[in-house]
């Protein structure tokens, strides 16, 4: 049996949703408390931001884009805005200075990928922001 | 900022923490189903993280 199409929703008012996606790109977890989800939104902060945090005590590198072949363009630009979509820890740890070259060991290599898992989770919580902010989601 | 120098287990344990605390949150709704779900997914992290460590271990010979 032919599976039945589930009808389009509507956009949602840009209004509506993008205050809170917004805050919650720059402050992990701002985006539910601006919803009045405090309790989502203190886990969140928690989890991202000691996320991120750890990245930095293991000294992971942050990407910057880089032009080459595909898979160089693909890891580095997508590492790079992968670290951005943290927000402000990201920009707060740039702007302080923080600077590591990508050097050997496995510490190192596990920081990367929590500062960069750290910028993935908080675009899956900005899904999740826009999705209650729009009424998708109670 | 200070340095921290942790074993690849430890790591690992703290990424699927983490990990699982955003997926439990953001996947259900209720408070109950929030802490199974990032339990679950805790889980499915540790078995992977042991399957695949034997696995390695094994495949080395």
């Amino acid at each position: 049996m032919a599976k039945e199409k589930r009808p389009k929703q509507p956009m949602p008012p840009l209004k509506v949703w993008l205050p809170a996606v917004v805050t919650g790109w720059l402050i992990p977890g701002g985006g539910h408390f601006l919803l009045k989800h405090r309790v989502r939104a203190g886990l969140l902060f928690f989890a991202i931001v000691g996320m991120f945090l750890f990245g930095l005590m293991m000294r992971g590198a942050m990407f910057q884009g880089q032009s080459g072949d595909l898979l160089t363009i693909i890891i580095n630009w997508g590492g790079f805005f992968s670290d951005m979509a943290a927000g402000l820890p990201y920009f707060i740890a740039t702007w302080l200075g923080y600077s590591q070259s990508d050097v050997a060991g496995h510490v190192h290599d596990y920081g990367t990928k929590f500062l960069v898992g750290a910028g993935l989770l908080n675009v899956l919580a900005m899904v999740d922001a826009y999705e209650i902010a729009a009424g998708r989601k109670n | 900022m200070p340095k921290v120098n942790l074993s690849h287990f430890e790591a690992a344990l703290l990424f699927a923490f983490f990990t699982a605390v955003v997926f439990g949150v953001v996947t259900k709704r209720g408070d109950r189903e929030q802490i199974r779900y990032g339990l679950y997914v805790f889980g499915c992290f540790m078995l992977a993280l042991f399957g695949l460590g034997w696995l390695m271990y094994f495949g080395h010979g």
